[in-house]
């Protein structure tokens, strides 16, 4: 696979696909991308760690409920994602490790705010061996 | 993205964010109908001119005005006002009207900033006498005001007891804390307060986020703008609204920030689930509804309507802030100010409303999503000072250019349930906007245009930079020569704070 995540242009807002050989790595890239959208991945440190579950109605609207999950995080703290890893998954659920840090205004440039990510033109799919998933953001 | 490694990947999907075929045919200059095809209940209407639908043919919004006429108990036509643009679900600029006991509430239909608005402030000051001191009062604003990510005033925090009330009395609880006069009250869409506010409908993590941005402008495209009547197209009503040319204005733009998010993200994950125990079919999960009468779909509009109180609160406090902040810098009494307000209106709502519909009255559940109620004169619901003028309609426009003040009109209740435009409308994303901006300074560019900015994000100036939207004028000129609204006074920008 050599394409973890790409970008969707969208006249008021923007989307991403992500990509993963498993449906745990496809929610780790997915969560990447949210991220990149909001300040350079590159300079966010993994000083801190959190352990977060999510539920859902099904699997690709557990896709939005991961995303929206960090996204609240980093609107009550300033948790900015570096990496995470799934721990368990299930269809309708999953528990994550994720590990970033506090923002620091001082290495921390945010490019843009995001409201939501949102459920248009949303899906997870499974083609040829690879998961892929779309998501639009409400930026 | 400016001085970053990374580069976006854009890939513009065919079918996806391109136009799809949607028939349209020209009923006047200003109207263009979307005849009922497929699962259409019925058809759509869009106001537009032909230059500007060329534009609106880009990206897939007329597509979602016909997926919009597809929903249980739409009354009359799925509409668009000429701002229109892709929007998630509904269409940015989307008005629907559904029955009451037929028809559905969505989430979709009103967006994730519930009741981002806008009002109006205008003041005795001389514009040309103030210009010397917009670097200082913005320097002020900014410091006063709370903008971009996860700033806050330390000195408001509003949490239990006192947020459940302000959640359901919405702006009368500005009054009773001291942040506004009772009088303001009448100059605020639906008096400040939607009624049936029930904040046990709205989820810890919504309040939570909440409790700390109260009072704050936010990020995107929201801002305080400091102007002043540039033009008067209507000088009788331009009187009655307190609108002299040459006369400081402030425009403050935003709306019920995380909280409001939150209850969109949560009640859409609900409604999906009670699309499929309703029967309802849905063209896109964004789409998905409840009927207006089901527990899910009266839940929603308890929680959405404290959310859209919260965000009437929100721009209260912070014109509290605008006009304690202009008497610091400038030294002059609330009486040599003479700050009004002239009115506070919504962009994203749904709202229960009675209309006439073949000549019997009839409740409604308006969905105005990016488009604002524009009452005639004589409504029942404007303040008694504007009954023989109409109703306010506030429309701004980019920070680099201008922004109207309208009135309703009689067609406008007959035709759109008493709706109008809400903006101008974006033309480039983001991304394009950002790279259009690269190598140049758009803040200096404003400045040589007498028009200072401060943001708390060097990006965001760059994406809100005037190319970035459609001219405002165009949308008002469509709306006004359709009758749908009336133009009354344009404003121009003289310092603009942005998150």
């Amino acid at each position: 696979m050599n394409r973890r995540y790409k970008y969707i242009e969208h006249t008021a807002d923007l989307g991403f696909k992500a990509y993963g050989i498993t449906v745990e790595e496809l929610f780790v890239n997915a969560a990447e991308a949210l991220f990149e959208v909001l300040v350079a991945l590159d300079s966010v440190r993994a000083r801190d760690k959190r352990i977060i579950h999510v539920d859902s109605i099904d699997l690709e609207t557990l896709m939005v409920s991961w995303l929206n999950e960090l996204l609240y995080h980093f609107e009550m703290d300033g948790f900015l994602l570096q990496r995470s890893q799934i721990d368990k998954m299930a269809s309708c659920s999953l528990q994550a490790t994720v590990c970033g840090e506090s923002i620091d205004p001082a290495r921390h440039e945010i490019r843009t705010t995001i409201k939501a990510a949102t459920y248009h033109q949303l899906y997870v799919k499974r083609l040829n061996d690879l998961w892929e998933s779309r998501v639009f953001l409400d930026l | 993205m400016d001085g970053h490694k990374l580069v976006f990947i854009i890939t513009a999907e065919k079918g996806l964010v391109m136009s799809t075929n949607v028939a349209i045919k020209k009923l006047d200059d200003y109207r263009w109908i979307i005849p009922r095809s497929g699962k259409m209940k019925t058809e759509g209407l869009v106001y537009t001119d032909e230059a500007m639908l060329a534009t609106i043919k880009k990206d897939a919004s007329l597509q979602q005005v016909a997926n919009v006429a597809c929903l249980p108990g739409i009354v009359g036509r799925s509409m668009a006002m000429p701002d229109i643009h892709w929007g998630y679900g509904f269409p940015i600029g989307g008005v629907a009207a559904f029955d009451m006991e037929e028809g559905i509430i969505s989430p979709g239909g009103v967006g994730y900033d519930i009741n981002c608005g806008v009002r109006l402030i205008r003041s005795d000051l001389d514009a040309a006498e103030i210009r010397g001191h917009i670097p200082r009062l913005l320097k002020a604003l900014f410091k006063n005001i709370p903008a971009g990510i996860g700033s806050r005033r330390k000195d408001l925090k509003v949490s239990g007891k006192k947020m459940n009330e302000l959640l359901i009395k919405g702006a009368q609880w500005t009054v009773s804390n001291g942040y506004a006069h009772a009088g303001d009250l009448e100059h605020i869409e639906e008096m400040g307060c939607i009624p049936g506010g029930n904040p046990e409908y709205v989820s810890e993590k919504a309040l939570n986020r909440g409790k700390n941005q109260l009072g704050t402008l936010g990020s995107g495209n929201h801002f305080v703008e400091i102007g002043f009547v540039d033009e008067i197209y209507d000088e009788a009503i331009a009187e009655t609204l307190g609108l002299h040319k040459g006369r400081l204005t402030v425009l403050v733009h935003t709306g019920s920030r995380g909280l409001g998010h939150q209850v969109c993200d949560d009640y859409i994950k609900l409604l999906l689930k009670a699309s499929g125990k309703y029967g309802i079919d849905i063209p896109d999960k964004q789409l998905c509804c409840a009927p207006i009468k089901s527990t899910e779909g009266k839940q929603y509009l308890a929680a959405m309507a404290c959310a859209a109180n919260f965000a009437f609160c929100n721009r209260q406090i912070i014109t509290y802030w605008v006009e304690e902040t202009f008497q610091e810098v400038l030294q002059m009494g609330p009486k040599e100010l003479a700050f009004d307000l002239v009115y506070d209106i919504c962009h994203n709502v749904a709202k229960i409303e009675t209309h006439e519909i073949d000549g019997h009255l009839k409740k409604l559940c308006v969905h105005r999503k990016g488009a604002t109620r524009a009452f005639p004169p004589h409504s029942e619901l404007i303040p008694q000072c504007y009954k023989e003028v109409g109703q306010p309609v506030l429309i701004p426009g980019d920070m680099g250019r201008y922004s109207y003040v309208l009135v309703g009109t009689k067609t406008g209740l007959m035709e759109t349930f008493g709706s109008c435009c809400h903006g101008a409308g974006r033309v480039l994303s983001r991304h394009k906007a950002k790279k259009a901006a690269r190598g140049r300074s758009i803040i200096r560019e404003l400045e040589d245009r007498g028009i200072y900015v401060q943001s708390a994000g060097k990006g965001t100036v760059a994406e809100e930079m005037s190319e970035a939207y459609k001219d405002v004028k165009n949308v008002v000129d469509i709306v006004h020569n359709a009758g749908i609204g009336k133009k009354v006074a344009k404003l121009k920008p003289m310092g603009v704070i942005k998150g």
